[in-house]
């Protein structure tokens, strides 16, 4: 089972707006390690085609990975605002 | 600005214990909670210690609705091609229980009803912005354009301290004192998970593994029975994943696992029915920040509070208790009408003579242990590797059992690394 299929059985309400946004200046230029192309268990981080990081933010299980490993803190990284976000129904 | 007596953030288990404590002595008690219901941000392995809170409200936890209490316990050491097991099956464990698997959003939901049920108030669907301060003390909170004031804000916002930290209560987390923990929940029937991990009807298993699963970095597997599913899922320290985990992505290590023909048998024929992750406060007690100040206590995860010590995982007991003890300090305030540091000083002192901060001091050299680079890598294997060679006849003669014992125990437990290991270990 790949990972979008394991979030697709979760609840999410999808907010408009992102709650994690990119510094890009910061993720491009000070950022070595690039760490939450792999530490995020949603697997929520890419490169697009200009190497730019994105993030699918509406994926996100909230679990703030990505935040506490991101070392340049190139994430403003927030809840969603209420009633948003991942709905568990059961963890 | 609106005013309540107390606004307790957050309504996890510490929060809603916090609000019970404080709704069933009569105190005004407002919960915001940033979920659609309570549990519905939250996530466990998991496993609640219930014998350390049986005597905080004792009503409770007759009707909790815990999944199964759990009767076996066993620990999975994983090497190359070989799991070897360690099983306990007790009568002690079960009868009572000192332990249940639990489903958070089950559980927290049905806390929230009981904290209703004594007058309190929960507000779901209530993200809190801000904790307002005001000349040093906080004073209430904002919540999108609402303000709320209180004499007291229990701050108990889960591990990231979104809250506290801007508001200068704790520091921002950081990866080496912190887990990434992530599950499956897979549903079983209850007759397959009771014949899979040998159970009598409605009782449970608890499994945690070392070493492959996470590929050497600090962390491990686990498993835990509920009523009808299984929680099956990794937990991996982010400095560890941040050095040493470029070469996989993190819900790939699950994946991984899964396959292994040591563990697909325990999963076969179940359904995924949800995903889930969290991160995990592994500090230990160096880490626990100040857990009081002018019109604040801080509780449960946002404090810090948690443990784990390789065989047993604790969390959701501390914030049961933390949340007790915070109800506790704050009535005691109320009843002298002073809600400054002064005032609520009794939450930590409380906290210092109960079992939260007592086992964690126990446990202060456990994050210094769980570095150890042959913890997740060397052990878990030679265990495996000890016990196959006892078990294994080859062709030809087989040496006596004492002398494959030793060649083993010699050759993987005995030079200068473990030993310097071993020393580190008679403090744990």
């Amino acid at each position: 089972m790949n990972i979008d299929a394991k979030l697709g059985l979760d609840v999410f309400k999808l907010d408009k707006e992102p709650h994690i946004v990119i510094e890009q200046e910061v993720c491009a230029t000070v950022c070595t390690n690039r760490a939450c192309l792999y530490v995020c268990p949603a697997d929520l981080y890419e490169l697009d085609d200009e190497q730019r990081m994105t993030v699918n933010w509406e994926g996100c299980l909230e679990c703030g990975t990505c935040m506490i490993c991101c070392e340049p803190r190139a994430l403003t990284w927030n809840y969603p605002r209420s009633p948003f976000g991942v709905q568990y129904r059961m963890s | 600005m609106e005013k309540v007596e107390c606004i307790v953030v957050g309504g996890g288990l510490a929060g809603l214990s916090a609000a019970y404590g404080l709704a069933g002595a009569g105190a005004e008690v407002m919960v915001l909670e940033r979920g659609d219901y309570s549990g519905a941000k939250n996530v466990t392995g998991g496993r609640l210690y219930v014998s350390p809170i049986r005597g905080f409200y004792p009503e409770l936890w007759e009707e909790a609705p815990f999944e199964r209490p759990v009767a076996r316990e066993l620990i999975t050491m994983m090497g190359d091609g070989a799991h070897t097991t360690f099983e306990l099956a007790s009568d002690r464990l079960a009868h009572p229980p000192q332990s249940y698997t639990v489903v958070r959003a089950r559980l927290d939901q049905w806390l929230a009803e009981k904290v209703g049920e004594k007058g309190g108030m929960v507000v779901p669907g209530m993200k809190v912005d801000e904790l307002l301060r005001k000349e040093g003390r906080i004073v209430g909170i904002r919540a999108g354009a609402d303000e709320i004031g209180a004499d007291v804000v229990v701050v108990a916002e889960g591990v990231l301290r979104l809250l506290a930290e801007p508001a200068g209560l704790a520091a921002r987390p950081v990866d080496r004192d912190h887990a990434l923990g992530y599950k499956e929940v897979i549903e079983l029937p209850a007759g397959v998970i009771e014949d899979r991990w040998n159970l009598n009807p409605g009782e449970g298993a608890a499994q945690l593994f070392l070493g492959s699963v996470t590929q050497g970095m600090l962390g491990g597997g686990f498993l835990y029975t509920n009523k009808e599913s299984i929680s099956l899922g990794v937990v991996v320290g982010m400095q560890a994943m941040k050095a040493d985990g470029r070469e996989i992505k993190s819900h790939e290590l699950l994946d991984r696992w899964k396959e292994l023909p040591q563990i697909k048998p325990l999963v076969a024929g179940g359904t995924v029915a949800e995903y889930s992750a969290h991160a995990i406060p592994e500090g230990g007690i160096a880490k626990v920040p100040r857990l009081y100040g002018d019109g604040y206590v801080l509780a449960g995860d946002a404090a810090g509070l948690s443990l784990n010590a390789l065989v047993t995982v604790r969390g959701m007991d501390f914030a049961i208790a933390s949340g007790y003890y915070a109800a506790q300090a704050i009535l005691r305030a109320r009843q002298a009408g002073d809600f400054s540091a002064a005032g609520l000083a009794s939450y930590e002192v409380a906290l210092r003579d109960s079992f939260v901060l007592k086992d964690l001091e126990t446990a202060r050299i456990y994050p210094q242990f769980m570095e150890l680079p042959r913890l997740f890598t060397h052990y878990p294997t030679a265990v495996s590797r000890l016990f196959e060679d006892v078990f294994t006849i080859g062709p030809g003669p087989t040496p006596s059992l004492m002398k494959k014992a030793w060649k083993g125990i010699r050759r993987d437990f005995l030079n200068l690394g473990t030993l310097q290991d071993a020393w580190l270990a008679r403090k744990l």
